[in-house]
């Protein structure tokens, strides 16, 4: 089967679906990839590096002609018009939110994947677009808030003069946020956080930041007691909003990130807390395409106020990381090809038993998919059920019992001493004594020793020879015979096992 | 010369001797304690043997004025050839054998002192007889422990080298059987005691049961090794070490020799210690893995569960990994030594280290078939050691490691031992890999490890499968790295 990658139709978009590399992973799949003339330029990919990657380069009828087509935004009715019936379009849909697209793809006869209605289970993180353009996204917030901020994240002292570090704020600790405080922390910034659910504070801390609470010892036990943990209560919300306030005033730069599925974004920094903020300060709302976080934000703007706080609204930070976010983009859709093309044949198959093809597909040979049944999210509760009952722990033996033994085996001992002969007593000291001599010595030894320590006992237990060669000089033929074989193989571990020590502890070095 | 040999004063200077080269083989053992005095420890254990040695010869040489003993002459070349050709197939040995195979080495210098042992019990029979009946004793264990460790080590050696099939062999009432000889045993431990007749020329009538035993004791030492699969090697490798040294030890009671028996205790401890760290490493008491057949007791495999799906990762991919990581820990395995592949993993190594990558590696210490084959091996091909590091120590750094390089290993980093309460293997301690961001199993398909449990490592989120050859891959990575 054919895929295109046509160059993305909308006005100031620098993405393209496919890089040279997730093109030519794409072949490797077995299918024939055809990249629309110029389809890259923007993200820094000339025609010249797919050809170089042996990928064909054509122009737009030819893609728009394939079998399958992967773009990053979803297709204007035009292009939806150059598609061939029964063709598949895969690219980023927003099904809920765009019925007038859907039903433009039911009329023309298509299978529509939308890539950015990827379950969110674990096993299906590896095609997640949104997660991968969030974390881009975060990253170029940080570096659009320095390129605005009037001076240096990292804190230092020079012969000019100190250099405060920059005190930078972060709303929302989803991937977009996480990434923004790894970015801010890594250029040297003093980084606070905070996200409403109080579980991800662990992730925070991680990532360097200091995770802010709302302090209000009240609204702990109010809430718990009333049983509404859920909801904020009027009280918690005016906490809550006196901490953003407090936090925005005392931080040099806000990013913003907070988004409720299904609803505008919520107003968080009001118009009030941007006035009192220091001049210089930068706030990045990420949430400018949803309405914004920040009262004062509108969305793709730059927006300078009177007291000199600048407030971006940029809608494209992952687009303007065209070449990153491409390439992630790529990868995201080699790895739905690979769950695509079972095998491996370059032949796409839809298997809708699968929850992960099934949540993609909106549109199937006309026919209206979207919203696909709600997805379970993992299988483990059924497996957990299948675990039998841990098996009792045995009660640790009765300490007294060791004690009854040790007393048993010293009465034991000590009514055979009393009939052996003394010079057997004398030996068996010198043998007790060895015994723990050796016991000490040895739990001392290193593991990585333990091989030539083995060879060295192996070396040393050829003492045996001493018994070999006081027989040696009998009379008795039979006995010298086997005092020369005994002297013989002695000897062997002897010299062998002295030698081969040496050799490998010539072979341990340090660096 | 002749006169000193004579005089009194040779005794106490042979025990002196004696008492030196003990504390010398002390000093030995003590010393490869650390990597830093591991060679003068070597030292000293190779000064005391000479002193020994020396000690002994004077000592034989004395003898030859008694009667019943041939001229100095005679003896000396007696002492002198046997040795002379020892020393060089031991020097020879030494010299060629391959890293990966010193197990067998180890196994067959084993089998070596139980056939002196036996060989030393028998002449000191023929000599003294039982008219002493604690020395009568003496002999008896002697020469069994001895064949014991005899057979036990050449059946050791063989499964070692592949020459015998290391699955166990598992006979019907194997445990009787053992038993049944141990009780034989003893009740001719009792007719050897009971008479002093003559049989023939000067030998007694003891020799009888005294070979009969010797047989039983061939026949047990086989069976008892044979019963034990490949996996538990380790084990049973320093419980024969442990078998020599005892043998060792009984042959200085039947001659009196102190310094043979503090040797022998030396070592008989030594290897018992190693057997018992073995054994808690892999969770299994020391009864369990004598009596052999692991794997084959019936219910073995717990609960089948269903794991989901493994995904693999070619070679450029992990290659990719490894040059963007800035930690990285390999577990090697018994796998690698099968695959020769330490020499490829340590240039590979090198060329992160180079490119600033912190690797380090992470071994169990039942990895390998020989209690620290892995770091022999890795010390082999020049991985320096201060970057090979025990379970205990790696285990708590596996958050921060960005890739982990599992190669050749299994049941050494199976979460099953920790999470599934009824796994086989559950509570051995094992290298937590899954903690770490990246797992990379190197794997020929994807069958069980030697425990014959299924390993949910292979189908965690983190882990991806790089199937074929370690050795292959391992070059495929390294040709694949960014310069």
């Amino acid at each position: 089967m054919r895929i295109g990658i046509p160059r993305e139709s909308r006005p100031g978009e620098t993405l393209v679906a496919a890089t040279a590399k997730t093109a030519d992973q794409l072949q490797k799949l077995g299918y024939e990839v055809v990249v629309e003339a110029g389809a890259g330029q923007a993200a820094h990919l000339p025609d010249e590096s797919f050809t170089e990657a042996d990928v064909a380069v054509a122009d737009a009828d030819e893609v728009w002609a394939s079998d399958v087509v992967v773009k990053v935004n979803a297709p204007t009715p035009a292009e939806i018009a150059r598609l061939r019936p029964g063709a598949t379009v895969v690219s980023l849909m927003a099904p809920g939110r765009s019925p007038e697209l859907l039903e433009a793809l039911q009329a023309a006869d298509v299978t529509g994947l939308a890539m950015d209605a990827v379950p969110r289970i674990s096993r299906a993180q590896s095609l997640d677009v949104l997660s991968s353009m969030a974390n881009v996204a975060g990253y170029r917030a940080v570096v659009e808030a320095a390129h605005s901020f009037g001076r240096q994240f990292t804190g230092q002292v020079t012969a000019a003069g100190k250099v405060p570090p920059a005190r930078v704020f972060v709303v929302g600790a989803g991937v977009a946020g996480l990434a923004a405080i790894g970015a801010a922390g890594a250029m040297g910034a003093i980084v606070r956080a905070f996200d409403v659910r109080p579980e991800v504070k662990e992730q925070v801390e991680s990532m360097g930041a200091e995770f802010v609470t709302v302090n209000d010892p009240a609204m702990d036990s109010e809430a718990s007691a009333s049983g509404y943990a859920k909801e904020m209560t009027a009280e918690q919300e005016a906490a809550t909003a006196v901490m953003y306030d407090e936090e925005a005033r005392a931080a040099d730069i806000v990013i913003t990130t907070a988004l409720i599925p299904g609803r505008p974004a919520p107003r968080l920094i009001t118009a009030e807390t941007v006035a009192g903020m220091r001049s210089g300060s930068v706030i990045v709302d990420m949430a400018a395409a949803n309405g914004g976080n920040c009262e004062l934000t509108v969305a793709d703007e730059k927006t300078v106020t009177g007291n000199l706080v600048t407030i971006l609204g940029y809608t494209d930070l992952s687009g303007r990381l065209a070449a990153q976010t491409s390439q992630l983009y790529g990868t995201n859709i080699v790895n739905l090809f690979k769950l695509l093309t079972p095998g491996k044949d370059g032949h796409m198959v839809l298997d809708f038993g699968d929850v992960v093809q099934r949540g993609i597909t909106v549109v199937h040979d006309g026919e209206n998919m979207w919203p696909p049944p709600p997805v379970q999210v993992s299988a483990a509760p059924a497996a957990a059920v299948a675990v039998p009952e841990p098996v009792a722990p045995k009660p640790p033996p009765d300490p007294r019992r060791k004690l009854f033994a040790a007393a048993l085996a010293a009465v034991l001992f000590a009514a055979l001493a009393t009939v052996s002969p003394p010079s057997f007593l004398g030996h068996f000291t010198v043998f007790a004594l060895a015994v723990f001599v050796g016991y000490y010595v040895i739990s001392n030894v290193a593991h990585a020793l333990h091989t030539p320590l083995m060879s060295e006992t192996n070396a040393i237990s050829g003492i045996i020879l001493v018994g070999g060669i006081l027989q040696v000089g009998s009379t008795n033929t039979l006995v010298s015979v086997l005092a020369v074989v005994a002297v013989l193989v002695a000897s062997i571990n002897i010299f062998g096992g002295f030698l081969v020590t040496l050799r490998m502890l010539e072979m341990f070095r340090k660096d | 010369m002749s006169d000193f040999l004579n005089s009194s004063e040779l005794y106490g200077l042979v025990q002196g001797l004696y008492i030196i080269a003990g504390v010398l083989f002390i000093a030995a053992l003590a010393g490869l304690s650390k990597h830093e005095t591991a060679k003068r420890g070597n030292l000293a254990g190779m000064t005391g043997m000479l002193i020994a040695l020396v000690a002994t010869v004077m000592l034989a040489a004395s003898q030859t004025e008694l009667p019943g003993f041939r001229s100095l002459p005679i003896t000396l070349v007696l002492i002198a050839v046997p040795m002379a050709i020892g020393g060089a197939i031991g020097a020879w040995k030494a010299r060629t054998v391959e890293m990966t195979g010193m197990p067998e080495l180890i196994a067959l210098l084993h089998s070596f002192v139980g056939l002196a042992a036996v060989l030393v019990g028998f002449n000191s029979f023929f000599t003294q007889g039982t008219h002493d009946k604690v020395h009568a004793v003496e002999v008896f264990l002697g020469v069994f422990i001895g064949a014991v460790t005899l057979t036990g080590s050449i059946v050791a050696n063989l499964k070692l080298s592949a020459k015998m099939k290391s699955a166990p062999l598992t006979l019907p009432g194997r445990h009787l059987l053992n038993l049944g000889i141990i009780l034989a045993s003893v009740g001719l431990l009792v007719w050897f005691m009971a008479s002093q007749r003559i049989l023939t020329g000067d030998i007694e009538v003891g020799v009888i049961p005294l070979l009969i035993m010797t047989v039983l004791a061939l026949v047990l030492g086989f069976h008892l090794v044979a019963a034990i699969g490949g996996g538990d090697m380790p084990v049973v490798v320093s419980m024969l070490n442990s078998y020599s040294g005892w043998a060792a030890a009984a042959a200085g009671f039947m001659l009196s020799n102190d310094l043979l028996i503090i040797t022998g205790s030396l070592v008989g401890s030594s290897g018992a210690i190693l057997s018992y760290i073995m054994c808690k490493a892999m969770n299994r008491s020391f009864i369990s893995v004598i009596a052999g057949g692991f794997g084959s007791d019936g219910a073995i495999s717990g609960e089948a569960r269903d794991y989901g799906e493994h995904r693999e990762i070619q070679a450029e991919e992990a290659a990719e990994l490894l040059a963007d990581a800035k930690s990285v820990v390999i577990t090697p395995g018994y796998g690698m030594a099968v695959a020769q592949a330490q020499y490829p993993v340590a240039e590979l190594t090198s060329a992160l280290r180079a490119k600033g990558v912190n690797v380090r590696f992470g071994i169990h210490p039942v990895a390998g078939r020989l209690p620290g084959h892995m770091n022999v091996l890795l010390a082999e091909a020049k991985v320096p050691y201060d970057i090979v590091l025990e379970m205990d120590e790696i285990n708590d750094d596996f958050p921060e490691t960005d890739v982990v390089l599992v190669i050749g290993a299994n049941d050494t980093v199976n979460p099953a031992a920790i999470e599934e309460p009824d796994s086989p293997i559950a509570g051995m301690p094992v290298l937590e890999v899954w903690n770490a961001h990246e797992v990379i199993v190197f794997k020929r398909s994807m069958a069980t490890g030697y425990a014959g449990v299924q390993n949910p490592l292979f189908f965690k989120e983190n882990t991806r499968m790089l199937f074929g050859d370690a050795k292959d891959r391992v070059e495929d990575i390294f040709r694949a790295l960014p310069r």
